[in-house]
């Protein structure tokens, strides 16, 4: 079987957040800045572009930016679209079938709500009413909250996980905010602000929860061959996974278990790589206890285990597993499906960029992307090019 | 303190809920709600429940051989969440939202009330209780029994 292992590589990365939670530009011209400065870093420009992808459509975006492409992907999955960007983009260099590859994400839903734009409801669906609004929405759940309040108290009564474990999470990363000055949110916090913070959804605290921020981001991606003469150092694409097993938190099979353990297992295994081997781990972070669930699914350590795993600071600077280091969703930026963001960093990580946050010698970094409601996870394995030899 | 209003009279004269539209595949549910009863359609070739209800079995893909059975009416919570902001009118906050897997081996998310809200818990045993609709549907949610 062709394996991808090491056959392309991300070359230029981009995003723009702000402290302030909110940015000037919006919509497809926020995407054409991500474009350009991502091509930038790439010491490429658009007439290189040959692939575009878009978590809505690459379709309306190429004709935007005025390119042709023979390579177009739209697959949106929330959260870890960019993750499957990334892994298709991969496959299809690898075939042949592109040789610059860009995806892009904007969103401003903070400066939106300001401006009175109307906000994204409901989602689009084919065929009759939407399962979700016959037999999920009247109940009154939160949203996209409750299904992880939920998969919270399943793994508190299954595991014991203490809402002080949960907090862990928040505070380390945090900490990592601080590091980051364009980071939303840099005052410490401890697990007792996590605590007195309002109960949202139980057993979330408004503290475990991600942010609601403007950002945008975007990456591009050619093969390993043509990478070597670029800009920067090649962060190579080692591995690669996907996995879903529902749409509504009422199919999801266990609540405990995410189909990370799929994406992961899968993508680690392309890479030959071990979770004791990454240096540094993007996981997901829309609540706590998202994170807390990647880092058992992935195996870093055992089913039930999270609560005490990211315990003493484990997850935060100086700890032995380096985990959002950007600050996360958390606390850096959140504006819907952040995980283009988790891209971006690892890729700062691996080129050595990251400044007061850097991770030392960091040679292998996993981003890991949660969509919707812990539905559709994907996992990419990066590395230096020493990591591969 | 958490339960919703099930005072009928009250559905008619403001929107209690976001009420549920009713799918070809869903119809037959709703139409035994009118009567109080907990309908599920079962694959009777895989003899298996389906839920959330469809046209074809997702075990076997047949569509030929749903058929419509009374269920108990009995479950166990299976993870329950108090919400504390409001997200609809019809439902004053503190409220439960619960998945529960009914005995015959499906898991619906509903409410559970009759009980203050962060008294639920996960293993909770239930039962359904039904909420009217406005256009003479009912709602399932569960209480616990006993």
């Amino acid at each position: 079987m062709t394996s991808l292992r090491g056959r392309t590589a991300i070359v230029g990365v981009a995003d723009d957040v702000s402290p302030t939670g909110e940015l000037d530009r919006t919509g497809r011209e926020l995407e054409a800045a991500m474009v350009r400065a991502a091509l930038d870093d790439a010491g490429l420009t658009l007439a290189d572009v040959d692939g575009v992808c878009h978590a809505q459509s690459a379709v309306g975006l190429a004709e935007y930016l005025g390119v042709h492409p023979r390579y177009l992907e739209s697959t949106s999955s929330g959260g870890s679209s960019f993750e499957i960007h990334a892994e298709h983009a991969a496959a299809a260099i690898a075939a042949g079938l592109a040789d610059v590859v860009v995806s892009v994400y904007a969103a401003t839903p903070r400066s939106d709500r300001r401006r009175g734009r109307p906000r994204f409801r409901g989602r689009p669906n084919f065929g009759g009413p939407d399962p979700m609004l016959e037999w999920e929405l009247p109940y009154g759940m939160r949203m996209p909250m409750g299904p992880y309040a939920l998969a919270a108290s399943r793994h508190m009564a299954q595991y014991g996980t203490t809402s002080e474990q949960l907090a862990e999470i928040a505070v380390s990363t945090r900490r990592w905010a601080a590091l980051n000055p364009r980071a939303r949110y840099r005052d410490p916090i401890t697990v007792d602000d996590v605590l007195a913070s309002p109960l949202q959804s139980s057993p979330l605290h408004l503290l475990d929860c991600c942010l609601v921020t403007d950002g945008a981001g975007a990456f591009v991606m050619t093969s390993a061959e043509r990478a070597r003469d670029l800009a920067k150092p090649p962060v190579l694409v080692l591995g690669a996974g996907t996995a879903q097993d529902h749409s509504m938190i009422s199919q999801m099979p266990d609540l405990t278990t995410t189909p990370g353990v799929v994406s992961g297992a899968n993508a680690f295994r392309m890479a030959g790589v071990k979770p004791g081997d990454v240096d540094v781990l993007m996981g997901y972070d829309s609540f706590t206890i998202t994170a807390l669930l990647h880092l058992e699914d992935l195996g870093f350590c055992a089913k039930g285990e999270g609560g005490a795993f990211v315990e003493d600071g484990r997850t935060g600077p100086g700890g032995a597993l380096p985990m959002n280091t950007n600050g996360g969703g958390l606390s850096y930026t959140h504006p819907g499906m952040y995980g283009m963001f988790l891209i971006v960093e690892a890729v700062r990580q691996l080129r050595g960029e990251a400044g007061p946050r850097q991770v030392d010698g960091a040679e292998i970094a996993v981003a890991h992307g949660s969509g919707m409601v812990l539905s559709v996870m994907s996992t990419l394995v990066l590395g230096t090019e020493g990591a591969l030899s | 303190m958490s339960e919703t209003k099930t005072d009928a009279g009250a559905a008619a004269t403001e929107p209690k809920r976001l009420e549920p539209p009713v799918s070809d595949e869903g119809r037959p549910f709703w139409d035994a709600t009118r009567e109080g009863r907990l309908a599920l359609p079962w694959c009777t070739v895989c003899e298996q429940p389906i839920w959330y209800p469809r046209a074809i079995c997702p075990a076997c893909l047949g569509s030929e051989a749903i058929e419509w059975r009374d269920a108990s009416g009995r479950a166990t919570v299976y993870a329950v969440t108090v919400e504390h902001s409001p997200q609809t009118r019809a439902l004053e906050p503190p409220y439960a939202v619960a998945l529960v897997d009914l005995d015959e081996g499906v898991r619906l998310l509903t409410n559970v009330v009759g009980v203050p809200a962060d008294r639920v818990a996960v293993g909770d045993r239930v039962q359904v209780t039904w909420e009217p609709l406005s256009d003479g549907r009912q709602l399932p949610l569960f209480t616990p029994i006993e």
